[in-house]
């Protein structure tokens, strides 16, 4: 429930959920679905109180599963729907196998994911392991650090994925707990803005264009298949012009530009932490600790992860010595978390490219300090000293 | 650097921590603050020791870590005290204090045994309110959340009774009866102009 605009700077305060619970009820989409799952359950909730309230035109679907929940979205979009979602962890991997039927059908479905760490041991606080176990579903990511960031991007992921040039299916992630539960200052949008901004959904194809029947999510062979796959493939890397575009227009009507990523204090820095969400602002604070004891230091942290903005960051990244990729996941390959290796991937081969070593940071929720980031810090001068990486890959915070 | 004022609320479930925790930061955003409130939170069930925190501050906040050192302290539910142990992670009532940090302790005790009972020194600005007692008389239900606000207000200078009062009563007036509103906001008064300290 959105507090009134009362104070002197237009400000609100909510916590991460009510804010896409309240983005939700503003744009009004077509169809929900949905199955709860802590930490995203205030979302449907919240939202379904919209619902009931009339505050929302939506067809709310209240499914059996996750599984459930991805498969009406699907049926909903093909329809023509302008289609959203919420999950976490366990939530997200029963969507799993019709992750992966929305992005081939090229279906607009917008889904905020509260990020969760997923079982076994159970534990229900924050981590990346769920939304990076579905980097490669063909879904675009953008990954918020605040509650005004979450809020905003669940507009700006609205226009992006139904762009005709895109028509990908995209999550807005945010962290479980340290954004979804907190309440923080944000500036809301007014109705009336967000319904110019969003505009109307206007499917390319629609299977209730009865004019122009069409077949949807048909069986291909070997004659077709890769070539859907390359026309995909074309279509989720084009989306980042489009996530630049809208991005900027965002930040023209209401005052908060987004851009591809953010970059602190890093044009002159000799030694920089690449990270995502939450923990980039607590970073930001060492980062200005360390710069007041005349040390350089910086920050990257990209906003969109899929499709992976690889020449931007590599380039952002070419005037520091080393950096440290801290990753909320580990994907288990034996070589660090899914952001070092790509991150990595993207300065290979570019002459007098910095040192990049990895970190596994703050699983299950794990506390991730200043002191933290300060430590990190202190690694990656004494790579600069010993002009050696050193241990490559490893864990943090434990 | 922005300068932050912590606080952490240490209660049991269904206590109202973490609503404390919330109307603390709404009242605090009335006065021009960046705020930020947030639980922490474990196995749900009812009398097991919650906490919840509140960072305040002039600047946005950019902090996503834990509160680790508060200035403040609310113990909502004095049964906590002693039976804990230090290392618990839910329960730990004085770690990461400041010699002079502020503690608020619902309790029918003085402000002089809870400070023994603490094992505070003598910096430290002890207060003491029967803020189960007054939330029996107002709200008619053990509810020590709103009286702990009032006394908040009182002792610190972090959030002013009038934004409390003014907060709940425009905010909850949907969510609450006419009559739970009157008797939260009595409850606040009355922690205001009933805490005790030395």
């Amino acid at each position: 429930m959105a507090t009134p605009l009362t104070d002197k700077k237009k400000q609100v305060v909510l916590t991460g959920n009510s804010a896409v619970a309240y983005a939700m009820k503003q744009i009004d989409p077509d169809v929900c679905a949905a199955y709860p799952i802590t930490p995203s359950t205030a979302i449907m909730e919240e939202f379904s109180s919209y619902y009931a309230d009339g505050k929302v035109s939506t067809e709310l679907v209240t499914v059996e599963s996750e599984h459930s929940a991805m498969s009406a979205c699907v049926g909903a979009a093909a329809a023509g729907a302008r289609v959203m979602t919420a999950t976490s962890s366990q939530g997200l991997a029963l969507m799993w196998e019709v992750l992966y039927i929305a992005s081939g059908m090229r279906l607009p479905v917008v889904m905020a994911v509260v990020n969760r760490a997923l079982s076994a041991p159970i534990n229900i606080h924050c981590d990346h392991s769920d939304s990076m176990g579905a980097r490669d579903s063909g879904w675009i990511q953008i990954y918020s650090e605040t509650v005004q960031e979450a809020y905003d991007n669940l507009f700006q992921a609205v226009r992006i994925a139904e762009d005709h040039r895109v028509l990908t299916p995209a999550m807005v992630c945010l962290d479980g707990f340290i954004t979804s539960h907190a309440i923080e200052n944000l500036t809301l949008i007014e109705d009336g803005d967000v319904k110019d901004f969003v505009g109307e959904f206007e499917p390319k194809q629609s299977l209730l264009d009865t004019g122009h029947p069409i077949t949807m999510g048909a069986m291909t062979l070997p004659e077709y298949y890769i070539d859907f796959k390359y026309e995909q493939s074309k279509a989720i890397r084009g989306a980042k012009e489009v996530v630049i575009e809208v991005g900027r227009e965002f930040g023209e009507r209401f005052g908060r530009e987004y851009g591809l990523m953010e970059c602190y204090r890093l044009d002159d820095a000799d030694v920089a932490i690449v990270v995502l969400s939450s923990a980039a602002g607590t970073t930001k604070v060492a980062v200005d600790r360390l710069r007041d004891q005349g040390k350089k230091v910086g920050l990257l942290r990209p906003r969109l992860y899929r499709p992976f903005p690889h020449e931007e960051i590599a380039s952002a990244l070419m005037g520091v010595k080393a950096v440290c990729v801290l990753d909320r996941a580990d994907s288990m390959s034996g070589f660090g978390g899914p952001l070092f290796t790509d991150v990595r991937s993207a300065l290979y081969g570019r002459d007098s490219a910095p040192k990049v070593i990895g970190r596994i940071f703050g699983l299950g929720g794990r506390d991730y300090k200043v002191e933290d980031a300060e430590a990190v810090f202190d690694e990656l001068y004494n790579v600069l000293e010993t002009g050696e990486a050193g241990k490559l890959t490893g864990y943090i915070t434990i | 650097m922005a300068e932050y004022t912590e606080v952490r609320w240490h209660g049991r479930a269904q206590q109202g921590v973490v609503t404390a925790a919330k109307l603390l930061g709404e009242a605090a955003l009335r006065e021009g603050k960046y705020v930020q409130a947030f639980p922490e939170f474990g196995p749900e069930r009812m009398g097991a020791p919650v906490r919840a925190y509140d960072r305040l501050s002039d600047e946005p906040i950019r902090l996503h870590c834990q509160v680790k050192n508060p200035n403040i302290v609310l113990i909502v539910d004095p049964t906590l005290i002693g039976t804990l142990r230090a290392d618990d992670s839910a329960s730990g009532l004085t770690d990461g204090t400041s010699p002079d940090a502020v503690f608020i302790v619902n309790t029918t005790h003085s402000a002089g045994a809870m400070r023994r009972e603490l094992g505070l020194g003598k910096e430290a600005k002890v207060f003491t309110v029967d803020a189960s007692k007054i939330s029996m008389e107002t709200i008619g239900r053990h509810m020590p959340n709103t009286p702990m606000l009032g006394a908040l207000a009182k002792v610190t200078s972090i959030v002013k009774l009038d934004s409390l009062i003014d907060n709940f009563k425009e905010n909850y007036s949907k969510k609450f009866s006419p009559r739970v509103i009157e008797g939260n906001v009595e409850a606040m008064k009355r922690g205001f102009e009933g805490v005790k300290g030395e």
